[in-house]
């Protein structure tokens, strides 16, 4: 050791034995890559790693790693992190420092500047400081469950998301996950559903969901072909990326296209598709038993090359798009002596054929190329016919290197290409023999109970943002019970019936109405004219209103009725007799009725909750049914119990709304509480999901209107349904009178 | 009733017209017995253009009546109006072409309502007749007088329909957008462009008429494939033209615009 770095050693306190084999050749490159201060902080920082007391390994870490992160965010990354170093071993999360070091490099490359990547320390630190645990408040005692994961997980994170996206991906986590170590450790470590797709909502690129419909658009109108697409995700198989294919089941494409070359991921995705179309209109099987594997991909190759020959003789501009996508090997570049160049040879010769300006020199491919476009100028050739072309090629271009495990891939993936699984018939399935046929036959499917669940996203106000598929909602038809019930509840209130019958006499539509005093109109109205005439004659100015016209005057609505059939309903209120839940069945007994009486369509349900992994929603009316025995007696039979998430139960009560004609359509909810559900402790949370409902359903041009029987709605209630979309009946007892009268109230 | 001016209502100049199979000879014949007829199919694809090269051929005047939902039997019979002196009754189309032998042409019939179109029913069956009620007068439909409507089942919902009492007492002509190659050459003849052009337009406008009912109520139709074509004929860029000419008249979804606009740069090279 030469005296100098024998004084660079004496800089750096620390004593671990390994130091000494590695100290040289770490400081040899520091000096190299730093400047003198550079190396003063290099050793400060890594003599603070050092003093921690974690072992060598995050002191070899700092060593090896900083001089190049140093010399490309600049060497004030040194300082800053020794000292994040430092700060994290003052915490419980010592065994996060390794970690942390480690993913430093790929972080550093990946986030490319000094700024990104403080945000990211800060991004850590921040995550770390909401995830350790403390008894009573006070000092930080347990480390952070899911830290050391996430630093595990950075450098493939980085890779998909920006440093925002992964700054609300981590927040995601910490506030879903605070208070349960396993299931925090699952989200960051990438394990859970939510958590996958929590990332993919904030991934780069263009997604797949959000462009389906643009997809299908694109088929239909350019191709005349539709068919399902099936996504796959392209982010959890590092090894072995997934390719398009197409089989009976759909058209399998990633979810996610970033840009590439100038081309955007929507036309990516639309020259992929573009591909698969073209075999699917012009390729036939080839029966593949009797062909060598290289010959296969021989005449893939051909294939692909001749189904968009075809594809270009349709829509000629799109050549752009594939010259852009289409790799571009260098002649010459590859080995033949110690790699295979089959891949190398086949996408020169795919090239040479799609871009006419190539500039390759080989014979053998020049003359490869015009036999292809000899046969093209004949009209549309035949799998058949290019596949001769492709083994012969093969043949004609064999080398011993061609066996080779050593293939060069570089610059030959086609990537908007399919498999062409499709191409091939085999005919002998497989060596073994017959054992197949005793295949053990599966099990029937057993009917589901109701109708398969489904589920809805959950707004969270705390990130503005939906929670994906977070609840899971059962549909089901409500068992039924006795519909004479319901009946005497008529009976009992055949006085109130015959009142609202004369107000729903009143209600029901005129037809044809006629606007009197219109300048512009249909008819002379001829009292109004005499009478200008008259005005006119003697001299005064006349009105010019003399016409009139006719309009329709129908009414035009679909009303849902959504009942809260929550626990609580079984409560007496004070100073009543009857439950809230006799009260709410005789209420919705007499609106039933007085809507049936008016023609509107109608429909009942009632919903309840137990956690979000069980929102039940009980079908008692549909619109499509009448009011009969068959809904008189499930109303009869609703039964309370649960609790109230609102939030799913709307969204789904929308989508029957939705799908009605009317011009106006009513969503009535009958509740007599707040939203709230057994697996949330912010309060806020279901009220601002409800709130969020209900507006989407504004949009949806669907008016959302609560009727609250909780005399202290009013602390919440605005909040949720707006200025006018809600009334609270304090007095319960008045409900049966009180609902019909609203309700005509509301539609007229 | 003579001091209508008939002249105004005749077609001097004869309108190109490429008939797309015996359609001129099956019309003449209605014409030829006062049959009513009426005439189906997507818009813009040339119906009222044939009504307009038939009017002509046969030398008869044509007044054109474009129908909409505001539209009352009064617009199409006529009504009082007042002047100076009192009441004054002024005709309405339908009655000015009944009195002087027209070919009536009510234009997408479906937009005005039902009972507007009920007042038709007289002319259209054995009386011939046209009853002013609120004049107190009943016109006998002048001898060279027909009636032609069109309407455009693409559209028809169930709101807009023809009655079945008023569909019955019509003869009916089927139009659907020319073949490709009839409608590349009526772009040529109509335009002045070049066959190949055309042709592309064609294939673009194919494009979108198989998203009809998937997001388009309609698909692109010939005329504007001839706008289209005007504007490169006036040195528009082909690409900028068709978007402006071709998409962005049809739709204001955004999906279906990106998707066109990429079948118009596919299309161009």
């Amino acid at each position: 050791m030469t005296p100098e770095l024998q004084s660079y050693r004496k800089q750096l306190k620390c004593n671990f034995k390994q130091l000494e084999d590695v100290f040289e050749d770490c400081i040899k490159d520091a000096v190299r890559k730093l400047s003198d201060q550079g190396v003063d902080d290099y050793l400060d920082g890594a003599s603070k790693v050092c003093m921690i007391g974690r072992g060598f390994e995050p002191v070899l870490g700092y060593l090896e790693e900083m001089p190049d992160i140093a010399k490309k965010l600049g060497e004030e990354m040194l300082k800053i992190v020794s000292k994040a170093v430092w700060d994290m071993s003052r915490t419980p999360n010592g065994n996060s420092i390794p970690p942390f070091i480690q993913c430093l490099p790929e972080a550093s490359r990946r986030l490319g500047t000094k700024l990104q990547m403080q945000h990211f320390i800060t991004l850590i630190f921040e995550m770390m400081e909401r995830t350790t645990g403390s008894i009573h408040g006070h000092h930080a005692t347990f480390p952070s469950p899911g830290l050391p994961d996430l630093l595990r997980q950075i450098p493939y994170l980085l890779s998909q998301v920006s440093i925002e996206g992964l700054s609300n991906w981590v927040d995601y986590g910490v506030r879903n996950y605070t208070s349960h170590p396993d299931r925090q450790r699952d989200f960051f470590s990438l394990q859970s559903a939510d958590s996958k797709a929590m990332l993919q909502r904030e991934r780069h690129g263009t997604l797949f969901v959000d462009n389906e419909r643009k997809l299908e658009l694109y088929m239909r109108s350019i191709w005349q072909d539709s068919d399902y697409f099936v996504p796959y995700s392209i982010g959890f198989d590092e090894l072995r990326k997934p390719i398009p294919y197409y089989d009976d089941l759909g058209l399998r494409i990633p979810d996610v296209f970033d840009d590439k070359n100038g081309v955007s991921g929507i036309n990516r995705y639309r020259m992929t598709l573009a591909h698969m179309v073209g075999h699917r209109r012009w390729s036939t099987k080839q029966i593949a038993d009797n062909l060598s594997p290289f010959q296969r991909i021989g005449v893939e190759c051909m294939e692909d090359s001749r189904v968009e020959y075809l594809i270009l003789k349709e829509y000629p501009g799109l050549r752009r798009y594939f010259l852009a996508l289409h790799p571009k090997p260098i002649e010459g570049s590859c080995d033949n002596k110690n790699e295979s160049c089959i891949r190398h040879r086949l996408a020169m010769l795919s090239r040479a054929i799609l871009d006419p300006a190539h500039s390759y020199q080989s014979p053998v491919i020049l003359e490869f190329v015009e036999k292809f476009h000899d046969i093209m100028a004949q009209g549309e050739s035949s799998t058949a016919e290019v596949s001769k072309l492709g083994v012969s090629f093969i043949t004609r271009t064999r080398r011993q290197s061609d066996q080779s495990p050593r293939i060069r891939f570089d610059n030959t993936e086609v990537d908007y290409r399919d498999d062409n699984r499709h191409l091939w018939i085999f005919i002998e399935e497989n060596d073994e023999a017959e054992d197949i046929a005793n295949k053990p036959e599966k099990p029937e499917m057993v009917e589901p109970e109701g109708l398969p669940p489904r589920h809805y996203h959950e707004w969270d106000y705390n990130t503005k943002s939906y929670k994906p598929d977070w609840v899971t909602l059962y549909e089901s038809l409500h068992p039924p019970g006795n519909s004479s019930d319901i009946d005497a509840i008529l009976e009992k209130h055949s006085a109130l019936a015959n009142y609202l019958k004369r107000i729903l006499d009143l209600l029901k539509p005129q037809d044809y109405v006629r606007v009197r005093y219109q300048e512009d109109g249909s008819d002379l109205d001829l009292d109004v004219a005499i009478r200008s005439l008259i005005d006119f004659k003697s001299g005064s100015q006349p009105d010019p209103r003399i016409n009139m016209s006719h309009k329709h005057d129908g009414r035009d609505f679909s009303v849902l009725l959504l009942l809260d059939m929550s626990a609580s309903l079984n409560d007496i209120p004070d100073g009543c007799s009857q439950s809230i839940l006799e009260l709410s069945r005789e209420a919705v007994s007499l609106l039933g009725w007085s809507i049936e009486q008016l023609g509107d369509s109608f429909a009942i349900a009632g919903f309840h909750s137990d956690t979000r992994h069980n929102v039940r929603y009980h079908h008692i009316k549909g619109f499509s049914e009448q009011w009969d025995d068959n809904v008189k007696g499930r109303l009869a039979a609703i039964e309370p119990g649960f609790s109230t998430r609102m939030g799913g139960a709307i969204r789904h009560a929308s989508h029957y709304l939705e799908s009605q004609q009317s011009d106006k359509k009513l969503l009535l909810i009958l509740t007599d509480g707040e939203p709230s559900d057994i697996d949330v402790g912010d309060d806020r949370l279901l009220i601002e999901d409800t709130h969020k409902a209900v507006e989407e359903l504004t949009s949806k041009n669907i008016h959302t209107h609560c009727i609250s029987l909780d005399k202290k709605a009013d602390d919440y209630i605005q909040d949720i349904f707006g200025l006018s979309g809600y009334t609270v009946i304090d007095n319960v007892e008045s409900l049966p009178e009180k609902l019909p009268l609203l309700f005509t109230a509301l539609t007229s | 009733m003579t001091d209508i001016d008939i002249e105004q209502y005749k077609i001097t100049k004869e309108p190109f017209y490429q008939a797309q199979s015996n359609e001129v000879e099956l019309y003449a014949a209605a014409y030829e017995a006062r049959l009513p007829v009426m005439v189906k199919g997507p818009t813009g694809c040339g119906k009222s253009r044939f009504i307009e090269y038939m009017a002509w051929k046969l030398g008869k005047p044509l007044i054109t009546v474009a129908c909409n939902e505001d539209m009352t039997a009064s617009d199409l019979v006529g009504r009082y109006l007042l002047d100076a002196n009192g009441t004054r009754w002024l005709d309405g189309p339908l009655t000015t072409a009944t009195r002087i032998g027209a070919i009536c042409y009510l234009d997408e019939i479906v937009e005005a309502r039902q009972d507007t179109t009920v007042v038709i029913h007289p002319l259209t069956d054995h009386r011939r007749t046209l009853p002013l009620d609120k004049k107190g007068e009943l016109i006998d439909a002048h001898p060279d007088f027909q009636i032609v409507i069109s309407y455009n089942p693409g559209y028809q919902s169930m709101m807009k329909d023809l009655k079945q009492s008023t569909k019955q007492r019509f003869t009916g002509l089927d139009f659907e957008y020319p073949d490709s190659k009839v409608e590349a050459e009526i772009v040529v003849k109509e335009s002045g462009v070049s066959a190949e052009l055309a042709t592309k337009l064609v294939k673009i406008a194919h494009t979108a008429r198989h998203l009809k009912g998937h997001g388009l109520a309609e698909g692109i139709s010939t005329r504007l494939l001839v706008y289209a074509a005007t504007l490169i004929n006036k040195g528009i860029g082909e690409k900028d033209a068709c978007r402006m000419a071709l998409v962005r008249p049809i739709t204001d979804d955004k999906d279906i615009r990106d998707t066109l606009y990429h079948a118009i740069d596919g299309v161009f090279s």
